[in-house]
């Protein structure tokens, strides 16, 4: 028995060994694009190859950190995704309620439509998108950017927070039904309070997607004092040519920081369980 | 009724584009004078099929597909759900942070870094040089790789993600038993790991697929498409006849087709997963 013991082992310990170097491998493949945002921001004189800066310095940041660069595009950004994301959780939650509480024959058909919509290809429909918001004048304006925005996310979001909602149990809301509260009532005050985390959980995955979202408003917005970061960056270095790569660096720093934050926040509920809650459970 | 604010969000915004892009991909709608807008049939259709920038925009949709989220993606994320159940610790946690660090990072981002790497003063040239292997400006020569690595670096998290959550669900008696009986280790993934998670590997194929589909702003941000057309893919082509080209009814033609395929996919997947709902 120990013979055996000793051989498996060992090779659990080569195993191991040969998995540590095959990641190690891939890892310091992924790492070197973001080793080099890092130096690249702190090198006075970057260029494109990730080299240590001589004498770091914070001098890209400052150079950055103004009006037109970063805090005007970043307050876009917030503005458009934040209120983007405010409606598609609203809106998300009132639709998962009934959804998951109430067994009418217009449910299922309601379900598949709204997971055959999460898998469509959602860059095809900005060419039409573009010509009806020229035709309805939304084009260019915060609020119909927003909106769409807020659309394009809602499938995702409703079936995130209906599979949430499912494993709110039914009983303190039965209470609340005999105690005469309404179905809003009973939503706002007994349901959502109940899956807290779930709803942070999708008010803050929806967020990370549209802070990063670049076709919809480089498509719906034109006027430049409007774009949000996505896309002013990408004028920035769009223009090739003259680009100081350092502060392009130091620019993109800052505008992911957010939004890796906020994944720190919530990815141990994301993490294991993660399976984009049911949709992709397999 | 509670349901009604998401339905009118996704009638107005959602169900409205599609429809209004039916319409428009029938007619010759320009961006200039939309008064020219008459009906032209399938008129857009055949001009998609006998146009040889199309046929190149759909063989390289198809290479990017293929290449980026069925081989790299998927087998990458396989790969690395897979080594991390026998790694230790720190690696581990490593790993799985730049991996999911990728992920998370905005889309231009990621392009311009990826920019950055594969440029002939790049750091992938660097690294070539210091190895007395042949550099070249990746971006030129083979601009549709560069992407396809761009969107594996970029992409792959999802797959790990899944692939580790399929793996742990795996008995660990049945393995240790095949391991007893001498089973080696590829006989091991074949037999016992592949059918054990086949239905997460149709998922996550079906969805890296419908996303990398879709993917615009990796690949117009680092190549624009080009040099020439040579990383156009069908977003990339759809965009350059709809607005350099000015022709909204043969781009949204292009984009209708998109949608199809993209709508067959998500059939399919619904079908193959026989989502209980």
């Amino acid at each position: 028995m120990t013979g055996v013991k000793g051989v498996t082992t060992s090779r659990r310990t080569r195993a191991r060994l040969a998995s540590d170097g095959a990641l190690l491998l891939v890892a310091v493949s992924f790492a070197l694009p973001l080793v080099w945002l890092l130096f690249a921001s702190l090198d006075g004189s970057a260029d494109l190859r990730v080299r240590p800066p001589t004498s770091p310095t914070l001098d890209n940041f400052d150079a950055v950190l103004t009006d037109e660069i970063t805090f005007t595009p970043m307050l876009n950004s917030l503005l458009l995704c934040g209120s983007a994301t405010l409606l598609t959780v609203v809106c998300a939650a009132l639709a998962a309620y009934p959804l998951s509480r109430h067994r009418s024959r217009l449910t299922r058909p309601y379900l598949l439509t709204i997971l055959f919509t999460t898998c469509l290809p959602i860059t095809a429909i900005m060419v039409p998108v573009y010509g009806l918001f020229v035709q309805v004048d939304l084009i260019d304006t915060m609020y119909g950017t927003a909106l769409f925005l807020a659309t394009a996310q809602l499938p995702f979001a409703i079936w995130l927070m209906k599979n949430f909602m499912d494993g709110v149990p039914k009983v303190l809301e039965e209470a609340a039904w005999t105690d005469g509260a309404s179905a809003t009532q009973t939503l706002v005050r007994v349901v959502l309070p109940l899956m807290g985390p779930g709803v942070g959980v999708v008010t803050i995955y929806t967020f990370i997607m549209l802070w990063g979202n670049f076709f919809v408003p480089f498509m719906l917005l034109l006027s430049p004092e409007q774009l949000p970061a996505s896309v002013s960056i990408f004028t920035f270095f769009g223009n090739y040519g003259s680009v100081v790569y350092g502060q392009l660096a130091a620019f993109s720093i800052l505008y992911s920081t957010p939004v890796l934050l906020l994944y720190i926040l919530i990815s141990r509920r994301l993490g294991g369980g993660f399976a984009l809650g049911g949709a992709v459970k397999g | 009724m509670p349901i009604a604010p998401a339905t009118a969000l996704l009638l107005l915004f959602l169900a409205g584009p599609i429809g209004y892009c039916v319409w428009i991909a029938f007619t010759n709608t320009q961006l200039t004078g939309s008064s020219s807008s008459d009906f032209v049939g399938f008129a857009n259709f055949r001009r998609a099929f006998a146009d040889d920038n199309f046929r190149n925009a759909v063989q390289l949709t198809l290479a990017f597909t293929f290449l980026s989220s069925i081989v790299g993606q998927n087998t990458l994320g396989l790969a690395l759900a897979g080594l991390m159940r026998a790694a230790s610790r720190p690696v581990r946690t490593v790993t799985g942070a730049l991996v999911i660090t990728a992920w998370v990072l905005p889309e231009i981002v990621a392009a311009f870094l990826l920019y950055a790497f594969f440029r002939r003063e790049g750091t992938l040239n660097a690294i070539l040089d210091q190895l007395h292997l042949p550099s070249q400006n990746w971006l030129f020569t083979l601009p549709i790789l560069a992407v396809s690595f761009a969107n594996v670096w970029r992409g792959t998290a999802f797959s790990m993600l899944i692939y580790s959550a399929a793996l742990a669900e795996i008995p660990q008696d049945i393995t240790e038993a095949a391991e007893v009986d001498g089973a080696s280790g590829p006989r091991r993934l074949w037999h016992i790991t592949l059918p054990m998670i086949r239905r997460s590997i149709g998922t996550n194929l079906m969805l890296n697929t419908l996303s990398t589909l879709s993917v615009f702003g990796l690949i117009w941000a680092m190549t624009r498409g080009g040099p020439g057309n040579r990383s156009q893919t069908l977003p990339v082509f759809m965009y350059d006849q709809a607005f350099v080209n000015s022709l909204i009814g043969y781009g949204t033609a292009v984009a209708l087709l998109l949608l199809l395929v993209g709508s067959l996919f998500s059939i399919v997947y619904l079908r193959l997963m026989k989502v209980e709902v």
